[in-house]
């Protein structure tokens, strides 16, 4: 048994190794660069200039991820309880053939979209001024933080709502045709009897969304405007301008911390959740 | 019945609605991929050809040198996932580990974390190396954000596998490793095939790990994209954006006649 042990290790090593040297040592990197004092030793010295410089973008960020992550969660909601309750068979056809769509469009190709389908003579406003809702001169450019939350939901929301149907999918009916029989509305049946069943799902969703909206560069990069903008861009700009690894590295361990808090707080609602259900 | 029809209208309206949101962006990258001339404040093209797409597609171009960069780093970054993937995830499946759910998640963390700092520092440390600004450093960094998806679904396709078709090999007097190569790998192909393209699509689509270690020899396709569309040729940008499409609408159309039912409900346990 030992001998199959080892070798196991033996054929996960090379794998692991590589883990290591390009995950693991950059992450311990960073975090002694971000806590190294600039007159040597240890200290905050960092993340005090970082915190100095870049407050506001900070804010930003969290706020921009906050709205977005929220948004996606509403609008996957939406597409994965009409997929699972809807009684319209050709809307829930024609929604689940469209909502696919932007799930493996990349980032890049997102944000270049966005870049011109908001713009102030982009199709939207096009659009909008064509159908006769606007005129020409109400038209505004969205490219700004609006325009961030907006790519950043249409290119997660339909990943959400794909977990999400399939989750729901998996339910039993019967409690939901239950409710149905006793009365209960379907938004209320989707509120009260299929979300909370299916919130574990949900909750992973938007954690792994949030990380990614926080991962990204591209969009922040090229769908709005350079002041204020997001941490990624920040950290971007402290390397190639001014070559400044320490604070670069202390905004990193700040946008780590984030990701950190979202998982705490995810996993205690988890736990909490297992200790109910074991009561 | 005016009931009936007014309810159906509403639903057609909002569907229509939807549709825009989803297809509208697409449409307006179509849109300029063909515009000779596009400004304000005219809705359309003022003048439409295929001017760009034959500068894109030109044999020396920027772009086809882009292409060929960008295939020939997500043709490597399979074979380096899948090398370090099939033994790893055949060891997941089928050997005794000690901390395996340890061992799974390990292979999570570099896409559970905000990425741009660690990428700052790999490029740091690349350039100590020698490796910054080479196709294999780009190949490394990319295997590493891919490997979450080599290993967890070789290790599903591996896991599907009947181990009584197996022992049946063995009890005929097949070696272990004929065993391997003759049953075990064949059955697990389409798997180890869908992983493949997971990595592929992972590589050609990626931007910010290149944007860094890259520059400024390496120039895949996402790259071009960018400075195209910073530099203001939206037409380049935008030829290039649907290049890159074409890949991943495929793979979305076929992704689950690679990816069986099977497999997917045994991929990460």
């Amino acid at each position: 048994m030992s001998e199959s042990r080892s070798a196991g290790l033996l054929l996960v090593a090379p794998a692991l190794l590589l883990v290591s040297a390009l995950f693991v040592y950059p992450f311990v990197l960073s975090v002694a660069s971000a806590v190294s004092d600039p007159a040597g030793g240890v200290g905050l010295a960092n993340f005090a200039k970082a915190f100095e410089l870049y407050s506001g973008d900070i804010l930003y960020t969290v706020f921009i991820v906050a709205i977005s992550t929220a948004l996606t969660g509403l609008v996957a909601i939406a597409i994965a309880g009409y997929l699972t309750m809807g009684e319209t068979p050709w809307l829930v056809s024609g929604l689940a053939w469209l909502y696919r769509w932007p799930l493996f469009i990349p980032f890049i190709v997102a944000a270049q979209c966005m870049r011109t389908f908001l713009a102030k003579n982009g199709m939207l406003n096009n659009t909008l001024v064509m159908s006769g809702l606007f005129d020409p001169d109400q038209t505004v450019s969205l490219l700004d933080w609006r325009g961030i939350i907006v790519t950043f939901v249409w290119k997660q929301a339909p990943f959400v709502a794909l977990l999400l149907a399939g989750s729901m999918a998996a339910l039993d009916r019967a409690a939901i045709e239950a409710a149905r029989n006793l009365g209960a509305s379907r938004l209320r049946c989707l509120i009260e009897i299929v979300l909370p069943l299916v919130a574990p799902t949900l909750m992973v969703g938007l954690i792994l969304s949030f990380v990614i909206m926080l991962s990204v560069l591209s969009v922040p990069l090229m769908v709005a405007g350079s002041q204020p903008t997001m941490l990624t861009v920040d950290i971007s700009f402290r390397i190639n301008a001014y070559g400044d690894y320490p604070v670069a590295n202390a905004l990193g361990v700040i946008s780590y911390l984030m990701t950190a808090i979202t998982a705490w707080i995810y996993l205690r609602c988890a736990l909490r959740e297992h200790r109910e259900d074991a009561a | 019945m005016t009931r009936v029809l007014a309810g159906t209208t509403g639903k057609a309206m909002l569907l229509a609605l939807f549709a825009f949101t989803i297809i509208g962006p697409l449409a307006n990258l179509v849109l300029w991929s063909f515009a000779e001339r596009w400004y304000f404040p005219f809705k359309l093209p003022v003048a439409w050809g295929l001017r760009y797409w034959e500068v894109v597609f030109r044999p020396t171009g920027v772009a086809m040198q882009s292409l060929v960069t960008s295939i020939s780093i997500a043709l490597l970054t399979v074979v380096v996932a899948l090398a370090l993937s099939i033994p790893a995830g055949y060891a997941l499946a089928r050997l005794r580990l000690p901390w395996r759910g340890a061992i799974m998640i390990a292979f999570l963390l570099p896409q559970a974390f905000p990425s741009v700092a660690i990428y700052v520092n790999v490029a740091r440390i690349f350039y100590g190396l020698g490796l910054a600004g080479t196709i294999a450093g780009v190949v490394l960094v990319h295997a590493v954000h891919a490997l979450v998806y080599s290993v967890w679904i070789t290790s599903a396709a591996f896991a599907t596998v009947d181990r009584e078709l197996e022992l049946a090999a063995r009890n005929l007097g097949a070696s272990v490793l004929r065993t391997l190569f003759t049953v075990t790998l064949p059955l697990a192909a389409p798997g180890i095939l869908a992983s493949a393209i997971f990595v592929f699509l992972e590589s050609l689509d990626e931007f910010t790990g290149t944007f860094f270690v890259g520059v400024p020899t390496v120039s895949t396709l996402p790259l071009l994209l960018y400075s195209a569309g910073m530099g203001g040729n939206y037409q380049i940008a935008s030829i290039t954006a649907l290049i890159l499409l074409v890949p991943s609408i495929l793979f979305m159309l076929f992704v689950e006649r690679f990816l069986r039912a099977d497999v997917l409900s045994r991929i990460g346990r």
